[in-house]
């Protein structure tokens, strides 16, 4: 007896997709391995290192926690949908890199999404508000010091590129 | 400009495919692989009575399930014990799978192989073991009772018991040293268990070709050559039939140094059987319980000293938990025991360790390894006798400096690469001064008082570290330039994030003369480099980083040969830049690399058009001689090996400015300051990272890590919710300064730099605290409730 199986649609990085999956399978699993969408990393499966965070209708949510059929008809972006629409990386990906804010680059999808969200609500963040706004990502690698500095120059680039000072 | 490129902060190359969601860690890889997953023991210390099984046959999906008994001989064997030592006289090492006994909660029993990882856990969840309980020993001090034992036929749970003892210059021994001494003092200091905690656990997936009868195994490790020795003689096949490769690494930290794992033999061995693919990725909980720890030591010092505060005789005895068993030997007691003398000339020393077995998970290198607790130890030691004496904590520690002038410098002891302990070089003088200068020492005591005016506690602490680096026997590297112009380096070792793709790309560029968006570097991949030794000790940019300038240097020469050759001119007179081989001040006569390349491998068919400079017909040649030459090779490439003949020593001193909270005990670290020696910088920005991260990680053993066992034995918290990783609202801002004295033990002039972060930090924040509070500290970590008793137990 194999489990049974729902099928569910998802809209992930701007493309419909359509699986099947047993209702415990998380999210995170789906998008991994049923979707081939390796980018979005586990490192706890239980809600606490924010290594597998993606944005859910823009929002962040921890895809470990989140079970593939609750989100049936949603929007899911990954680190693999980032990228601006011409395919360059967006400011948030190049202030990460020229910042020096990965080392082993296992955390770093959580952050990037998280990031994204955090600079499109916020897009002029203070240093207090960006340590909130990444006090849910663990990094083991950087001591968080260059993801700092990335998120405040991801915010300069973002200025830049819309004119503002 | 291609020349600048070593010493530049260059942007590392890894960066676009980890941004982008491009990298390729283990579970990445092998989508269709069957999983396994394992029965692991609930239980600190029990017999295995049965294994029944028949609950995870109903599960659909199941394709194998494995005890001990199953196992063909050399699989089921004991685990090697990787690095044996005269005194490690009862080494014991775990069975891949548990036989008769289990000795830590987490111990593998079983290995299920199913359709996924979900069914897998299912059937898992469905095995039942029999276990008889046995008494678990927990904790170093009920562990060396002896009472009760982890292994029947270890007595007193001794696994090893080492001296070393370094007299004074007079001749007095250290324990003499210290009964003559004008002061002594005697006290107990503690540390805790951590560990390295990657964020991407272990993992391995193996693939075997029944056509060629061959394997090859992916593992998370940070020693793929080391791991694919292991695994050919454990399966019983030819080295050459077996590859390994480390994919992208979610950091290491030590923890991944260990191997071969229980499941680095398994699932290669149930691959091959089954002729399926096999993968296991491990979840957090089980990296908690089944890979290792580190740091628990209870050491016992006595000291004695002059007025000055130097150091006459000192007298340490550490009993180091290492768990269960002891498959990495004994060398992180052994750091503990030779790093602890860090920048100090001491007049007599003799140190003393026992290594303890306990039904916990076992001990190995965790970044530092050793040398936080040494460092803990002898900078406590500093700030007792300054307080005894009513000194400035850095006068005693200039006290007992080592001299820039007394380079080479012998410490008397041998160190873990089983070599002497000689400090190449270093500046501690002047460190200790940048240091000062960097976080303000002199003016501190104004603001402290000025603090405490408005009832504010601030206190000021430092430390000093000396960390052997580059630790060999050796590395190798190949670089070879094909005839599209492009740089293609190796070497065997791995990277688990420390940007190796980039440096090694650096120092090949520079001494080929290329730029560097035509160097790609390979790490960990033995189809590529087959000799190494791996990724731990800071070693991997003085190993391998000398091994690539030693092999680029051979490509450049070889080239210069080709090229004068060429263009009709002394090889001494070219140069090369740009990919470029030129007379000097002769634009005209210049020739390609790529060109050299074709030239390098003569040919009889031509494949494109470049190519046919090279066939037969293709110019004028020496008839007397062979197209090539005896002694020669034909192509564009260079392999050469970095073999110290002992470590090189980095060294650095860290400061912090904490402040306590009256009332809640809450810790907080408002500054933090770094002065940094590795020797030559190959790019300050990576070295930099290295320094944030290991400060982080410090920080963490030093306020919030530990590893909470009951006397059960039970890890009682073994997940990120209990276990205290700081987050980014934990970490302070690290200022950093660096000092550069060149190692001349290596062509680069480079020591190493990943761990030294981490190192000094306990025994900084301790001094801090105990700055701020006027109350001893003599144990890490310190949480908030603990400073609370200590201040009610300390209060008049
Ligand atoms: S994997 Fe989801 S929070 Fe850690
Ligand atoms: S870069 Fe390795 S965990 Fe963050």
């Amino acid at each position: 007896m194999g489990e049974k199986l729902h099928e569910i649609r998802l809209t992930v990085n701007g493309v419909p997709r359509e699986t099947r999956v047993p209702g415990r399978r998380l999210l995170s699993d789906c998008l991994r391995h049923d979707l081939g969408l390796t980018g979005t990393h586990v490192g706890c499966e239980h809600g606490v290192c924010g290594c597998c965070t993606v944005l859910l209708d823009g929002e962040p949510v921890r895809s470990c926690l989140t079970f593939a059929v609750t989100v049936d008809g949603r929007e899911i972006t990954t680190v693999e949908g980032l990228r601006e629409p011409d395919g360059s990386l967006s400011p948030v990906q190049r202030a990460f890199s020229e910042s020096h804010a990965l080392q082993c680059g296992f955390c770093t999808p959580g952050f990037l999404c998280t990031v994204t969200a955090l600079l499109r609500d916020n897009p002029a963040p203070s240093d207090d508000e960006v340590v909130e706004g990444i006090s849910g990502n663990l990094c083991r690698c950087t001591g968080y010091q260059n993801i700092v500095k990335a998120v405040h120059r991801a915010s300069e680039l973002m200025g830049e590129a819309e004119g503002r000072s | 400009m291609t020349t600048k490129l070593f010493g530049e902060p260059v942007q590392r190359r890894e960066d676009l495919r980890l941004i982008t969601g491009e990298g390729r860690y283990l579970d990445d890889l092998g989508k269709d692989a069957l999983a396994a997953a394992f029965v692991r023991s609930p239980h600190a210390h029990a017999r295995i009575r049965g294994i029944d099984v028949s609950g995870a046959l109903e599960v659909d999906g199941l394709v194998a399930v494995y005890t001990w008994e199953d196992l063909p001989e050399g699989v089921r064997d004991p685990l090697p014990l990787l690095i044996p030592h005269p005194a490690l006289t009862h080494g014991r090492t775990a069975y891949p799978l548990a036989r008769d006994v289990v000795r830590h909660v987490g111990e593998p029993v079983v290995m299920v192989v199913a359709r996924d990882r979900y069914l897998a856990e299912d059937a898992a969840a469905l095995i039942e073991v029999d276990y008889e309980f046995l008494k678990p020993v927990v904790g170093i001090e009920e562990a060396v009772q002896g009472v009760h034992l982890v292994h029947e036929d270890v007595p007193g749970n001794v696994g090893a018991h080492l001296v070393q003892e370094v007299p004074s210059p007079g001749g007095a021994g250290a324990r003499e040293a210290v009964d003559a001494a004008p002061h002594v003092l005697a006290f107990r200091l503690d540390i805790e268990r951590s560990a390295s905690t990657p964020l991407e656990g272990r993992g391995v997936y193996a693939r075997w070709d029944a056509d060629d009868r061959s394997l090859r195994v992916y593992s998370s490790t940070q020693t793929s050559t080391s791991v694919r020795m292991a695994v050919a003689a454990k399966l019983g096949l030819p080295l050459p039939s077996v590859e390994v490769i480390a994919p992208d690494v979610g950091g290491g930290f030590g923890v991944k140094i260990v191997h071969p794992w229980p499941e680095e033999v398994l699932v290669p061995w149930a691959a091959m059987l089954l002729g399926r693919e096999v993968k296991w990725a491990e979840d957090r909980r089980e990296h908690f319980i089944s890979s290792a720890h580190e740091r628990a030591q209870v050491q016992h010092v006595r000291v004695g000293f002059d007025d000055e505060g130097r150091v006459l005789g000192l007298d340490v005895t550490i009993l180091h938990d290492h768990g269960a068993y002891t498959p990495y030997g004994i060398i992180v007691p052994i750091i503990t025991a030779t790093q602890l003398l860090g920048p100090y000339r001491i007049g007599a020393y003799r140190v003393e360790f026992s290594s303890i077995y306990t039904n916990t998970v076992q001990v190995t290198p965790y970044r530092g390894a050793g040398r936080p607790q040494g460092v803990f130890c002898m900078e406590r030691t500093m700030d007792r006798i300054a307080a005894h004496l009513g000194l400035d904590r850095t006068a005693v520690r200039a006290a007992n400096f080592i001299q820039p002038g007394e380079f080479p410098y012998d410490q008397g002891l041998i160190f873990q690469d089983g070599r002497p302990l000689i400090y190449d070089s270093g500046d501690y003088p002047k460190s200790l001064s940048m240091l000062k200068e960097l976080i303000g020492w002199d003016a501190f005591p104004q603001a402290k008082e000025r603090a405490a005016a408005e009832g504010r506690r601030l206190g000021i602490g430092l430390a000093c570290y000396v960390e052997g680096t580059g630790v060999g026997p050796y590395e190798g590297g190949h670089v070879q330039v094909t005839s599209d112009g492009r740089v293609h380096v190796s070497t065997g070792l791995t990277s688990q994030g420390q940007g190796h793709e980039t440096v090694f790309a650096q120092i090949a560029a520079t001494e080929l003369g290329v730029p560097l968006d035509r160097v790609s570097v390979v790490t960990g991949d033995t189809r590529r480099f087959g000799y190494a030794v791996g990724t731990f000790a800071s070693r991997a940019a003085v190993m391998s980083g000398n091994a690539i300038a030693l092999a680029a240097r051979k490509v450049r020469d070889k080239a210069l040969r080709i090229a004068a050759e060429a263009l009709e001119a002394d090889p001494r007179d070219l140069e090369i830049e740009d990919g470029v081989v030129r007379v000097a001040g002769d634009p005209e006569a210049s020739i390609s690399l790529a060109t050299v390349a074709v030239l390098s491998n003569p040919l009889r068919y031509a494949f494109d058009e470049e190519a046919k400079r090279a066939t037969q017909f293709a110019g004028p040649a020496s008839m007397d001689r062979p197209p090539v030459e005896a002694g020669e090779e034909p192509g564009l490439e260079g392999r050469d090996y970095y073999s110290p003949v002992r470590s090189t020593f980095a060294s650095g001193m860290h400061a912090a400015i904490v402040e306590t909270d009256p009332d809640t005990a809450e810790i907080r670290i408002l500054r933090y300051a770094v002065v940094h020696d590795c020797g030559r910088l190959i790019n300050p920005m990576i070295v930099e990272g290295q320094i944030h991260g290991g400060v982080a990680q410090g920080v963490g053993g030093a306020l919030y890590e530990r590893m909470v066992y009951d006397g059960h034995g039970q890890l009682l918290n073994a997940s990120f919710m209990d276990f205290l990783m700081p987050y980014a609202t934990e970490i302070p801002f690290v200022e950093t300064a660096h000092l550069e004295t060149p190692s001349p033990l290596n062509p680069l002039g480079v020591k190493g730099a990943g761990e030294a972060g981490v190192i000094p930090v306990s025994a900084v924040i301790a001094a801090a605290v105990e700055d701020a509070e006027g109350i001893t500290v003599d144990r890490m970590p310190i949480s908030p409730s603990e400073l609370y008793e200590l201040r009610r137990a300390t209060a008049p």
